[in-house]
């Protein structure tokens, strides 16, 4: 699959998108399919109101509290719910667990199925050629692409979201942050460890 | 009958290294978020199912040479086209040429927010009791199938673990065909590496997907 990278120096082609859109825009709101207004909404929620951040409020929460924890084992998308994110794209959610032993990567080999609710929408690399075909079967190798290097004898497990079921990741809490809060420990959990390309780490303040 | 995807890629080989992006990356030209909303707002009208767009997608004949906003775009005029919302001469003018067909709904600005927290989950009310319980070992249908599917080529005819029951849910093939819901039984089946890709496989890893009863059999 091409990247939008091959586009950035053909403004030509970019303007040529742009012109398609716009026509596209205008012809299904003037048949009154669509409302304008509602896109900019659209685009605003995905924007500033849902991403990455709500999965770390998920996860902080997590490392805090353990009956929330266990209800987020059990019942991911009532777990969640309660902090007020479900809907669009984590109708059915599952929470898998990162422990000492094992790590859990998750991967849409056939198109791009990722939990909008708490990670917003999915990054470039996400929907891309080279991480739909490699996750599954190489995702050591992956991991090295994001710098992430895996002891031997840790499990891997990826998770190929195949129907409606959507997957978060808890990553491991790193050790040495027992004096954090809870918002401060979600500041510390990347969009990538929730997907499982990442791990959290100390702030690097501390080294 | 044929039916061909472009998008099914699990363990597909040269297609080279993962780019990672910052956080905050979300699109990468002014018109992406643009086709995105477009995207979600007539897929909102209820003129198509998820399983529809998705076949549309991904049996577009160009879909590897497409960035992946380019496909969403490319799917959305096709549906457009082939339910005669939108005529080709209209798309290449940029005005509407022909009267408007009636839509289910219109998403609203006013109802975005509670159209997104309601989503459209798929689990159904069902009576029929599942053929496979946790730990029983499957077999996973080993011919392709000339409609939308969704099992992955590389976990055909291949055995795995029942890990998970999830209850009753859209049957993506039955859906997207527009042959209604046929809710069925899904699973979480996980397999061995080794099941997957034999000598190439790497050790200590377990892949899952996400299996419709119909897909399965006893092993």
């Amino acid at each position: 699959m091409s990247h939008d990278h091959a586009h950035d120096d053909d403004h030509s082609e970019l303007s040529a998108m742009d012109l398609r859109v716009r026509a596209l825009e205008t012809v299904l709101t003037q048949k009154g399919y669509i409302d304008p207004a509602a896109l900019d909404v659209l685009i605003d929620t995905y924007q500033t109101r849902i991403g990455p951040r709500n999965g770390a409020r998920v996860v902080a929460r997590a490392w805090v509290d353990a009956a929330f924890r266990g209800w987020l084992l059990r019942d991911a998308t009532a777990a969640i719910a309660s902090l007020g994110y479900g809907g669009r794209q984590g109708e059915h959610m599952i929470a898998v667990e990162n422990t000492a032993g094992r790590h859990n990567m998750v991967v849409c080999t056939l198109c791009s199925c990722y939990p909008w609710p708490v990670l917003g929408l999915p990054p470039t690399w996400y929907k891309s050629a080279p991480y739909r075909s490699r996750a599954v079967k190489d995702p050591r190798g992956v991991l090295a692409d994001f710098g992430v290097t895996l002891p031997e004898a840790t499990e891997l497990r990826v998770w190929d979201s195949t129907a409606e079921v959507r997957y978060l990741v808890i990553p491991q809490r790193p050790a040495g942050t027992e004096h954090l809060g809870e918002e401060q420990l979600a500041a510390l959990v990347t969009r990538d460890s929730m997907i499982g390309t990442g791990l959290v780490a100390l702030p690097t303040s501390v080294a | 009958m044929s039916y061909e995807t472009h998008a099914d890629l699990g363990g597909r080989s040269g297609s080279g290294a993962v780019a990672p992006e910052l956080e905050g990356e979300l699109f990468h030209a002014a018109w992406e978020p643009r086709a995105l909303a477009l995207t979600l707002a007539v897929g909102a009208t209820g003129a198509w199912n998820i399983d529809m767009s998705r076949a549309a997608r991904e049996t577009l004949p160009n879909y590897a040479e497409l960035s992946y906003y380019e496909i969403w775009l490319a799917g959305l005029q096709r549906l457009l086209a082939q339910r005669g919302l939108l005529s080709p001469d209209e798309a290449a003018a940029g005005q509407a040429l022909h009267p408007a067909l009636a839509l289910k709904r219109v998403l609203r600005a006013g109802d975005v927010a509670s159209v997104l927290a309601a989503g459209s989950p798929t689990l159904r009310p069902s009576a029929d009791v599942p053929r496979f319980n946790v730990g029983q070992r499957v077999r996973t249908r080993g011919e392709p199938v000339a409609h939308h599917s969704r099992l992955p080529a590389y976990a055909r005819n291949k055995v795995g673990v029942v890990e998970r029951l999830h209850g009753a849910h859209v049957f993506a093939d039955a859906n997207a065909q527009g042959l209604g819901e046929q809710a069925q039984w899904l699973y979480t089946v996980a397999f061995d590496s080794s099941e997957l890709w034999g000598d190439d496989a790497t050790p200590a890893l377990t892949v899952s997907v996400d299996a419709w009863d119909a897909y399965l059999e006893l092993a």
